[in-house]
């Protein structure tokens, strides 16, 4: 099946190509990612996963191909204007302010609705203490959502690893986005923390958000997508259901391996 | 009565930037009625100056993560542009500081787009190679700027048929405006714009993902300082009543600089702790003073070593150690 454009559609890409030095590490992917559903994105290593999220996201730039989310295209953009038509994301190896506070680092996250005027941050006018007011209730709510009220004080960098992972989520989806990009949100996690993880995103998905997973736990996969896309050596080779791709033998061949997939 | 006190202890967490600010102008008011000394009000008048160029290159190395060895170029070019428009162009020093400033902020500007694609090191150089520059201009530019001798002549500040002679009322005017810049700091690390400078400052690909607009942060941040330091230079000329080039050459940027890391890295009050060290110090080396260089370098070397954060995080972090660690001998010893 070709990707099937709708208006239930939120994100499509199409012959998208990235060649670092010849290399191709994207090869004319198409991509559609589904309003309030949950798209994985997996691959081996080397798949050409987190090349794709980048030029999503506009740090890269495609040699090729287009992106379009919600009406606008993306190829262009800068990563700011990205975020600030509602894409948000996470990242596997987390790049948290450590410095700043837990709430400083979600608050970071509301950097789109807290305003750019120099000005107005020096007077601080009404009109933005009101603001700051309400970005510290929302941000206070997130830390709630994530389990990170305790810790709203703290230095990020001070945070143990699953909580940093959770502080990660929290600060992407505190802006309420339309899409989220998740890269690897539960590398490195134990089993517990994993599962957490997992129950968090299908409440955020309950909750009417869009999500695109890249992940490399089939568990966590497998439960939690509509719909799984495979890309190896930069093309897409399959896409379907988590049931069909279970059973594509291109995928088991490619990717899966000789691992059993009876989770 | 309960309630009250409750409300009361909010209202001060709530507000204790604000009250800090505040009391530490009502105390500042207080020191001319203490200290008579002209010429150690003085002092502490080019303290203020010193503080308000430091704020603002606090928030640009402290609080955006950048380095600047130049900003003396812009303190010198708000003295001169000041100096310039009073003399020669007749103007009263309330309308030449504006328009001052304003020149310095597109100075910044046109400076500002090219090299802040740069960072670290590069930063550093091309912002000295700025200020060098601009010392030149100083030194060579005669018929305007007066060549090494300078300018002479230079008005008191005043407005609204107010002026400000002597320095007991110069030290109102440059610690009112000091106090000022504090405030602007304050309330500016402490919004949503602010917030995206320490931001990007930690991790710039982060940022954008946020929706921080990393470039224009930068360029904002960097003229926003070079004003700082221009109205800062403004008042400087007006407080010396004259000025020569080399108050403006790259030694006195890299003490600016040290201002900040001394005080701190991103701690405002920290900023003005650093410009009271750093003017204050060459003072009570009296008789050492030909060695000042050489011990004033020894004495950044050593804070930086034993109190990395700056002199107020540091002391603080210091005290709370010493604190912590009675309390626990005093909490752990066995009955």
């Amino acid at each position: 099946m070709a990707t099937a454009v709708s208006e239930q559609t939120l994100l499509t890409t199409s012959g998208l190509t990235k060649h670092f030095g010849g290399l191709p590490a994207l090869h004319e992917v198409g991509f559609a990612a589904e309003r309030g559903k949950v798209t994985a994105l997996i691959g081996p290593n080397g798949a050409g996963k987190t090349t794709f999220i980048n030029c999503l996201t506009g740090i890269l730039r495609p040699d090729k191909g287009s992106m379009v989310f919600d009406g606008h295209a993306l190829a262009g953009l800068a990563p700011h204007q990205i975020a600030r038509l509602g894409i948000a994301r996470t990242f596997q190896n987390l790049r948290l302010f450590a410095g700043l506070s837990v709430l400083d680092n979600v608050l970071c996250g509301l950097s789109a609705k807290a305003g750019d005027s120099f000005l107005e941050a020096f007077i601080r006018t009404p009109s933005l203490r009101h603001r700051e007011r309400r970005l510290w209730l929302t941000a206070l709510e997130a830390l709630d959502t994530f389990g990170l009220s305790a810790r709203a004080d703290c230095p990020a960098g001070s945070l143990s690893y699953g909580e940093k992972k959770r502080l990660d989520l929290a600060r992407a989806f505190v802006s309420g986005p339309t899409l989220v990009l998740l890269d690897e949100p539960v590398a490195g996690l134990n089993p517990d923390e994993t599962e957490r993880v997992g129950a968090l995103i299908r409440q955020l998905r309950r909750g009417g958000a869009t999500l695109i997973l890249v992940e490399h736990d089939m568990d966590l996969v497998m439960s939690v997508s509509d719909h799984v896309v495979v890309l190896d050596g930069g093309r897409r080779i399959a896409a379907g259901s988590p049931e069909d791709i279970r059973r594509n033998p291109l995928v088991l061949e490619a990717y899966l391996g000789k691992i059993s997939l009876t989770a | 009565m309960n309630a009250r006190t409750a409300a009361a202890a909010s209202y001060v967490r709530r507000h204790r930037t604000g009250l800090s600010v505040l009391g530490l102008s009502c105390a500042l008011a207080l020191v001319p009625l203490v200290l008579t000394n002209p010429w150690r009000l003085g002092i502490l008048n080019l303290v203020a100056l010193h503080a308000i160029a430091a704020l603002g290159l606090n928030l640009f190395i402290g609080y955006a993560g950048q380095i600047s060895l130049g900003h003396a170029a812009f303190f010198g070019l708000g003295a001169y542009g000041s100096a310039i428009l009073t003399t020669a162009g007749g103007l009263p020093p309330w309308a030449a500081m504006p328009l001052t400033a304003a020149g310095v902020a597109l100075t910044a500007l046109v400076i500002g787009i090219p090299t802040l694609r740069l960072s670290g090191h590069y930063l550093a150089m091309a912002t000295l190679g700025f200020n060098i520059v601009v010392h030149h201009a100083f030194v060579q530019w005669d018929p305007v700027t007066g060549g090494p001798s300078g300018l002479t002549g230079i008005p008191p500040f005043g407005v609204l048929g107010l002026t400000f002679q002597g320095e007991t009322q110069q030290y109102y005017l440059l610690w009112g405006t000091a106090m000022a810049a504090l405030t602007l700091s304050v309330n500016f690390v402490r919004s949503g714009v602010g917030r995206g400078l320490a931001a990007l400052a930690e991790d710039e690909v982060a940022a954008a993902a946020m929706g921080v607009d990393v470039r224009r942060g930068k360029i904002a941040v960097f003229t926003t300082s070079a004003v700082f330091a221009s109205v800062g230079g403004s008042l400087f000329a007006h407080y010396m009543g004259t000025v020569t080039p080399d108050t403006f050459g790259i030694f006195a940027s890299i003490d600016l600089a040290i201002m900040v890391v001394i005080g701190g890295i991103g701690s405002l009050w920290g900023s003005l702790a650093g410009a009271a060290f750093v003017t204050i110090l060459p003072h009570l080396l009296g008789p050492l003073e030909d060695y000042k260089d050489i011990l004033h370098g020894l004495i950044v070397v050593v804070v930086l070593l034993v109190l990395p954060r700056g002199l107020i995080a540091g002391l603080v972090d210091l005290a709370k150690a010493r604190f912590a660690r009675r309390w626990s001998a005093v909490t752990t010893r066995p009955a």
